[in-house]
């Protein structure tokens, strides 16, 4: 019975951790479904996002949900910005310019939190700090890692009515599935474009907002982005629903890797369940296989 | 005895027959044409050939040997080349680059032989360098010798493209559609380059085209698809009075 | 624009196409051959280093530039060759031997990463010898055993007939030496039948293969003969740092040597070594300006990386070919003087391009 309990928290930790980088692994997808970048400055702007919310409810004193929603919308914001200013100008470049281009964003980034916030790590007081959730006698579980789950599902329900139900997001899909026929169509694909990287930027904020109660944010937090790869990857890399449920997968097999395997392992599993993937099933779980025409 | 021949040759995409049961075969030294709408499966049949896709069922015969099931790098060296219908260069290489690539299926020289460059290589690669100069003057392309593809006209592209081709020293060529892309003056030199080709190096060709007055100049046979299945075989006036192949093109009631 | 006149095919094939290229190559080798007789111990450190960048950037542009298969994970082959080397000179194997055979280990290496990723390309490809490379890193720190764990081991100073190979110019000269072999063994690559197949691949693996390419085996090979020339200069490395440690050999080891193939100038040997020669200024530059800098930006911890990440990210913005492609320009520019014309130099306009599709 022990053990079985033991399980069940690991396997709960494990699949909070993953929801983390399924969100991370989210915004990869949603970004390259439509714009085929690749971001590998997603971790590092979830670090911005963490500083942020850090700023207005640590620095400012603001309520914890009304400095979270700020924080949230400023990451949001940065994302637009980021598309319009920069990566627009490198579209038709080769893939790998991309990035490279994400890569030296990602540096940038990680000095510019550290001359504005400094390189220790900060954290500040959330709902869900520090408090558990009995269930029943035997069951106790962090209330932290319980709100990452949950938010994640309620976060993943909202995206979910967004594209399928506002102008807005259907305008979104149609121009992830083809860039011409939506602009043809009148979409401003341009500036949807730029929209789907806000609302990467955003859901990564989420993302850091939901992890402070379990892990402090400091410049080197970024790197839970190239985790967020495995996860994406297991999912195809066109695939919502497959990215998170590859998060789900990676945590929570690392926390077993952890637990059962001896140290070191857990830190290279998301690497090799990666390259298992990768060499084993190209496509992912979820992807399918598609052909160049000649 | 035929050059090739498709026995049966079929292809689905998950549940879409593209070719289904198309059986033809090509003399030595005729041109072969393919007609037929867009999504007749043409393309799929050359793709066959060049061994890209693998026939979902049927046989494939190239001078005797089968070749349904032989990887695609070596269509090659049995003496097979094509052109692709929207010009797959090698876009930031030299002119003279691509058509040396199209000799490499006759390259035999080691790896340390090439890490060295000895002088083995450099005498094939001189040799190469002759022949491709040799295909340049055919086609009188000098003056674009040392040019990057991605800087050249589409033309010209096109015209390099059957150089590369023809670097390979084939016995059958595939043209997916020559003349698409190319204004009217274009096309005619691209009927005159078809006639020579076969003519003087003795290349048996089959080509897919649209353009009815090219097809008509050069081609021995026509071959008519719709829908994946042959409408009609034959000359090529016989073929375009055909009634069938009218209804496919124009339209109209199913017989 | 005065074009060489060419009388014979034998002459393209030739390294120097010109005498005065011939004479511009032999007054660099005779000036670096005479350097450390007249510079400072530091400065003749600091273009030993440069030297070994540059090898492996060669390296990796063989694969990168020429091949267009991205790798994250070169500093991984770094490494490979940098251990392999060290300990088979702890276990007394000569220098003349441990060096080559510690390149042959990592080319093994290459070839292994590279068959299974054959399928992939572009984006999952990065990703994936992300991964390997930070698999290579964990096992290097945790295997005890073979590499001494997270404190590494000093390496061993060798001799070549009788020759001590120590100190900063020691490294110089087999720095300078190897860089010259390695050279001259890419050069020979690339106009060799390997050599287009590369590029064939890079531009359009479909055609390349109906031109009788086996894809599998060229990859395989631009993989292997790419890692083996970063073991090499791994190998050298080692020497360069005199004490190894797994933690030099990580992500941002490998991002470093893909940034020196992209300021450098893709798909341009003499871009290997200008992108080595800037990424090895560079902080030399920082170091002399540091103190001279408002509001304490010298002191800042991430000011390097952070400048690497500018420029990189300025490069691609407004200058794709990298530095080699601005030092073109300039040479144009010099010899259509006055004549240039604006348009010679201007990009063209690009379009989005599907890259799921290869």
């Amino acid at each position: 019975m022990e053990s079985v309990v033991g399980l069940l928290q690991l396997i709960i930790n494990g699949a909070a951790t993953g929801c983390i980088y399924g969100l991370i692994a989210l915004g990869f997808v949603l970004i390259y479904k439509a714009t085929e970048m690749v971001n590998f400055a997603q971790g590092e702007i979830m670090m911005l996002g963490g500083f942020a919310a850090y700023t207005f409810v640590g620095i400012f004193g603001m309520n914890y949900w009304v400095g979270s929603g700020l924080a949230v919308l400023a990451t949001a914001a940065f994302g637009y910005l980021l598309d319009a200013v920069v990566l627009r100008r490198v579209i038709g470049q080769p893939q790998f310019a991309v990035v490279m281009l994400t890569l030296g964003l990602a540096f940038i980034f990680r000095a510019g939190a550290g001359i504005a916030w400094g390189y220790d790590s900060v954290a500040f007081v959330t709902p869900f700090t520090n408090s558990i959730v009995r269930f029943g006698d035997t069951l106790v579980l962090g209330a932290d890692n319980l709100s990452i789950i949950f938010g994640t599902l309620v976060l993943c329900g909202v995206l979910y009515l967004f594209f399928s139900r506002t102008r807005l997001g259907i305008a979104m899909q149609a121009s992830s599935q083809n860039q011409l026929a939506a602009y043809y169509m009148g979409i401003p694909v341009r500036r949807v474009f730029s929209l789907i990287w806000a609302i990467s930027a955003g859901v990564a904020a989420v993302a850091a907002i939901l992890l402070v109660p379990v892990q402090m944010v400091d410049v080197n937090s970024g790197i839970v982005g190239f985790k967020a790869f495995a996860a994406a990857v297991l999912g195809g890399f066109g695939s919502i629903p497959g990215a998170l449920v590859g998060g789900v997968v990676v945590g929570v097999v690392e926390q077993l890797a952890g637990f059962y395997l001896p140290t070191g392992f857990q830190e290279v599993t998301s690497n090799i369940v990666l390259l298992a993937v990768l060499i084993l099933r190209p496509q992912g779980l979820f992807g399918q296989v598609i052909r160049k025409r000649v | 005895m035929s050059i090739f021949v498709a026995d049966e040759i079929a292809m689905n995409f998950g549940g879409i027959r593209a070719v289904e049961g198309v059986s033809f075969a090509v003399e030595p030294g005729e041109v072969f044409s393919i007609i037929g709408p867009n999504g007749a499966g043409k393309t799929t049949i050359f793709n066959m050939i060049s061994r890209i896709y693998t026939p979902s069922a049927g046989r494939m015969m190239f001078d005797g040997a089968d070749i349904t099931n032989v990887p695609p790098h070596t269509i090659a060296s049995l003496g097979i080349a094509r052109t692709f219908q929207n010009i797959e260069l090698f876009a930031n290489a030299s002119l003279l680059q691509n058509l040396l690539i199209g000799r490499h299926c006759h390259s035999k020289v080691g790896l340390l032989a090439q890490l060295g460059f000895t002088a083995a290589v450099r005498d094939a690669e001189i040799a190469h360098r002759e022949k491709a100069e040799e295909v340049i003057e055919f086609l009188g392309v000098q003056r674009y010798r040392d040019q990057m593809i991605a800087n050249l006209p589409y033309g010209v592209r096109k015209v390099v493209e059957l150089g590369r081709a023809l670097c390979i020293e084939p016995r059958l060529l595939l043209l997916d559609e020559p003349s698409s892309g190319l204004n009217v003056e274009e096309t005619e030199e691209m009927g005159h380059w078809i006639g020579d080709i076969r003519r003087d190096l003795g290349v048996t060709i089959i080509m897919v085209e649209h353009d009815m007055k090219l097809v008509h100049m050069v081609s021995d046979r026509v071959m008519a698809l719709a829908s994946g299945r042959i409408l009609a075989l034959g000359t090529s006036s016989e073929v375009q009075n055909d009634p069938e192949v009218i209804r496919a093109y124009i339209g109209g009631a199913p017989a | 624009m005065i074009a060489p006149f060419k009388v014979s095919y034998r002459q393209d094939l030739l390294l120097a196409k010109t005498p005065a290229a011939k004479a511009s190559y032999a007054v660099l080798l005779v000036a670096l051959a005479v350097i450390p007789l007249v510079m400072g111990e530091f400065y003749v450190g600091e273009l030993g280093g440069l030297f070994i960048f540059a090898i492996a950037g060669v390296g990796l542009m063989l694969l990168t530039g020429y091949t267009g298969l991205v790798s994250l994970g070169h500093a991984a082959f770094l490494g490979i060759g940098a251990y392999a080397h060290a300990i088979m000179l702890a276990q007394g194997l000569p220098f003349l031997i441990s060096l080559p055979l510690a390149g042959v280990i990592t080319a093994a290496f290459g070839v292994a990463i590279g068959v299974p990723t054959l399928r992939m390309s572009g984006l999952y490809l990065a990703i994936s010898t992300l991964a390997f490379g930070s698999i290579i890193g964990t096992v290097l720190q945790k295997w005890d055993a073979l590499t001494g764990g997270f404190d590494g081991f000093p390496v061993r100073t060798p001799t070549i007939l009788g020759w001590k190979i120590q100190g900063a110019i020691g490294t110089y000269y087999t720095s300078l030496i190897v860089l010259v072999l390695v050279i001259w063994l890419a050069l020979n690559i690339l106009r060799a039948p390997l050599g287009r197949a590369m590029v064939a691949i890079r531009d359009s693996e479909i055609s390349a293969q109906s031109m009788g390419i086996n894809l599998a085996v060229t990859k395989s090979i631009a993989f292997g003969v790419s890692a083996g020339i970063t073991g090499l200069a791994g190998g050298l490395y080692a020497h360069y740092v005199r004490h190894l440690a797994p933690d030099s050999f990580d992500i941002l080891l490998s991002i470093q040597l893909v940034t020196i193939v992209f300021i450098g100038g893709l798909g341009s040997i003499h871009g290997a070594i200008f992108g080595a020669v800037f990424m090895r200024l560079l902080p030399q530059a920082i170091a002399m300006v540091r103190d001279d800098l408002p509001f304490g930006l010298g002191r800042t911890p991430g000011l390097e990386p952070s400048l690497f990440g500018l420029i990189l990210v300025l490069v691609i913005m407004f200058e794709p070919g990298g530095i080699n492609g601005r030092w073109m320009k300039l040479k144009h520019w010099c010899k259509s003087f006055p004549l240039h014309r604006r348009a010679a130099s201007r990009r063209q306009k690009s379009y989005a391009k599907s890259e799921r599709l290869r």
